[in-house]
């Protein structure tokens, strides 16, 4: 055995060994949206207050330490919208929502006494029943959290703690008891599909690039998670960032890279600066570097800062990118597995997709395929946001309904201010800019990527936009074809020209101008723009436009034949409305009104006729009583 | 190299040096110079541009393509406060565009001039910070704000503005 397999075990047993002399550990979560409301300010309170009562803190373990409580900064827990998250082990007690000035209280209470702070516990709306524990929480309950398992729970910037809770052991494996093709073997009879959105088999990917032969091969981790309305990725690199690391080293060893690419959005600083730590602290550990495990085998990570652009997303373009070019994508093939960074035979996977890779060699492939469909097995983490009671990151297996997410998990669908709305569902985006709309048709589809690319959406990075029935589907179309037209790298001319004539047709819908004509013109650039586009950004930027066409395709008729916006949001369709209880008849709008569309009694409620008014506004403006709604 | 906000020409110049140095000279690592490069001025200016050209043996070209290619880039000066307000698909279905209308009401700026005439405040959108839990988001300097709402956006304007007041 060398002297690096003896290293995991020793600081396993040493971690464990100090662990077992401190008596409780509070771990505070220090994910983006905690630390937005305040976490890190609770952090320190909480830290002074188990001081001044005497006791030791600590907030790394060494093993000839002796301490009363040790405190943790773990990455995202998911339940974002109720934190600071606080959590007290061993009891697992769960506090939300907590401030500063709570710190005093919890030490007494539960540090101190065992007790719980009532007042900091989750409520479940539903039943009003309080949650002690995150087990009990609805939220956290029907999910399945396998890959973001550790998020959460461990300090994502104390390398031990990874390896206390055996991590990589996996990339051992990889490096000392298995041969490359058995890695490859192994993950393609797993079934593991790419989760950037593509779903192609990654064991296949790898079987693909193992055998080419070349001097130098690159591994890439694509974490541009660019798509508006997801976060796994950030989740994962900030949370856990080891263990992509990990999925990284696995992935090298499987393909025969030395050399690998960690590509970060720049808008992800916390991502950048945690993942850099992890590779650092893996490199000082000897873990990273040369000789990995003793295998005879090299393997260098860099972290690279992506600029903010969305098509780096894109293979061809993130190499480009990486090789300091504008990152504009190429035709494939050849492919990256053939020819990639500096011509060299690369392979990209998206950040969870390298994360699941250490669990698969950890469980066996049989535990992996016992999770999800047969077509796709596994879970899938996914961001539930809009129009949905309890916002935040998820995990579930796939084959998991739609119903079961919004309504279990989600807790149901909420109006603009966050009150639950009965029967207000009326949509879910999905997979972004890439993907498409379900509806309430869909409610009992089973997530999946076979299921939701039979209906023309797909999987994508995993956004789920909970909408409600005040949700305007066009102006969604919209918001998603402006957000690829201002993207498209404007290399190709499908995706250029297409995207950019398509959000003016959209424009001209919203603004009243459009025409059954202007559908048909719409739907016939889609499919050319999605046939002829040469990257994937282009190939599914129709997609939003088309399942919405499908989906909804009333609405898009109400705004071209009836000029009415079903869900009252296009301001140009707006049809001002005098309010009967409101009005008291002064008359004022009628004498101000351009067109005398108004008319009424001296000191009845008057009235408009859509027929002459040209919805100037003036009459909303002029009122004094606020009766005229609708402008 | 002329420039006003440094002591002096010859001390931004040896920023500039030093940056270049560190990544090698490698004109594969533009992306990371130029990162840090606006780390240290802010913003990129076109001086600074040709400079890393030549150091790096590269067409001015290229290396103004790379730099605009790139919405992290900035190629003007931009305010003390850059305020981002994230425009990703939770936050726009929250309303995210109705606080990006109050604060360039409040600022007087637009989508053509997103900078204060005073140089204390930039607005812009950007596609998604990654925090849709507690959409809408909006960040000032890289520090999140959850949940705003557009008179909530003001009054953290209207606080940083007193700040400023204060300071002076």
């Amino acid at each position: 055995m060398s002297k690096q397999m003896l290293n995991l075990e020793r600081i396993q047993k040493d971690y464990k060994t100090a662990l077992k002399k401190c008596k409780r550990r509070i771990v505070v979560c220090a994910g983006t949206a905690c630390v937005a409301n305040g976490s890190l300010e609770v952090f320190e309170a909480l830290k002074k207050a188990v001081r001044a009562k005497g006791l030791k803190v600590d907030v790394k373990l060494e093993k000839h330490d002796d301490v009363d409580c040790l405190f943790s900064r773990s990455g995202c827990r998911g339940f974002c919208q109720v934190g600071p998250l606080v959590t007290v082990e061993p009891s697992d007690t769960h506090y939300v929502k907590v401030k500063p000035e709570d710190a005093d209280e919890i030490v007494e209470k539960t540090i101190m006494a065992d007790e719980y702070v009532e007042r900091l516990l989750y409520v479940d709306p539903v039943t009003g029943e309080k949650c002690s524990r995150t087990a009990d929480i609805p939220f956290y309950k029907r999910q399945d959290r396998y890959v973001l398992g550790n998020c959460g729970r461990l300090d994502a910037e104390d390398i031990n703690q990874y390896i206390a809770d055996g991590g990589y052991t996996a990339a051992r494996m990889a490096y000392t008891e298995l041969e490359p093709k058995q890695i490859c073997d192994m993950v393609e009879k797993a079934g593991l599909r790419g989760r950037g959105g593509g779903g192609f088999s990654t064991g296949r990917k790898w079987n693909l690039t193992l055998p080419q032969k070349s001097d130098k091969k690159y591994i890439i981790c694509n974490g541009d998670e660019g798509d508006p309305g997801a976060f796994m990725d950030r989740s994962l690199m900030e949370g856990n960032p080891h263990r992509v690391l990990e999925g990284m080293m696995i992935a090298a060893r499987a393909i025969g890279a030395d050399e690998g690419y960690i590509y970060v959005r720049a808008e992800y600083p916390l991502a950048v600066e945690r993942v850099q730590k992890a590779v650092d602290d893996a490199e000082k550990l000897g873990i990273l570097g040369e000789d990995v495990f003793g295998s005879g085998v090299n393997l260098k990570l860099f972290v690279m800062e992506g600029a903010g652009a969305f098509v780096c997303g894109e293979e061809t373009a993130l190499i480009a990118s990486i090789e300091g070019r504008r990152g504009m994508p190429m035709p494939k093939p050849p492919f990256p597995a053939e020819c990639g960074l500096w011509g060299k035979p690369t392979c990209i996977n998206n950040v969870e997709t390298l994360a699941t890779v250490p669990l698969i060699l950890r469980d066996g492939v049989d535990k992996f395929l016992a999770y999800g469909t047969e077509s796709s097995p596994g879970t899938k983490t996914f961001a539930l946001t809009g129009h949905v009671a309890n916002t935040g990151l998820i995990e579930v297996p796939f084959g998991v309904t739609v119903r079961e997410i919004v309504y279990d998990i989600g807790g149901g669908v909420t109006d603009d201010a966050g009150n639950i709305l009965e029967d207000g569902f009326k949509a879910v985006q999905v997979g972004g800019p890439s993907g498409g709309c379900l509806t309430k048709d869909h409610l009992d589809l089973g997530m999946d990527f076979d299921s939701l690319r039979s209906i023309g959406a797909m999987v994508g990075s995993g956004g789920l936009v909970v909408m409600n029935k005040n949700t305007c589907m066009v102006q969604i179309a919209h918001f998603f074809m402006k957000f690829t037209q201002n993207e498209s790298c404007g290399k190709c001319v499908p995706c250029r020209e297409g995207t950019k004539q398509m959000l003016k047709l959209l424009e001209d819908i919203i603004e009243g101008r459009g025409t059954m004509e202007t559908i048909e013109l719409l739907e016939r650039i889609a499919s050319a723009v999605g046939k002829g586009s040469l990257c994937g950004l282009g190939k599914t930027a129709p997609n939003p436009v088309l399942t919405t066409l499908r989906f909804f395709r009333d609405e898009y008729i109400a705004h071209v034949e009836d000029k009415r916006c079903p869900a009252g949001q296009c301001k140009a369709l707006a049809m001002p409305e005098i309010l009967e209880d409101k009005c008291i008849g002064c008359g004022l709008c009628s004498r101000k009104c351009p067109v005398n569309a108004i008319t009424g009694e001296k000191k009845q409620p008057h009235s408009i006729d859509p027929d002459v008014c040209i919805k100037c506004g003036v009459c909303a403006e002029v009122c004094k009583f606020n009766a005229v709604i609708g402008v | 190299m002329a420039c006003q906000n440094c002591k002096s020409g010859q001390d931004r110049l040896s920023k500039l040096c030093r940056i270049i140095e560190k990544n090698d000279n490698d004109p594969s690592k533009l992306i990371p110079i130029l990162h840090e490069v606006q780390r240290e001025f802010r913003y990129l200016p076109e001086d600074v541009l040709a400079y890393i050209a030549t150091a790096l043996k590269l067409p001015p070209a290229k290396v103004y393509g790379v730099a605009s290619f790139y919405s992290h880039f900035a190629l003007e000066p931009k305010g003390k406060y850059v305020v981002h307000i994230c425009d990703g698909t939770a936050c726009h279905v929250k309303g995210s565009m109705n606080i990006y209308d109050a604060l360039c009401e409040k600022l007087n700026v637009s989508e053509e001039k997103s900078t204060t005439e005073d140089m204390q405040f930039t607005v812009e959108t950007v596609s998604c910070i990654g925090a849709c839990g507690m959409a809408p988001v909006i960040s000032i300097n890289g520090k999140v704000y959850g949940q705003v709402t557009a008179e909530k956006a003001v009054e953290i304007i209207d606080e940083l503005s007193a700040q400023e007041v204060a300071n002076v």
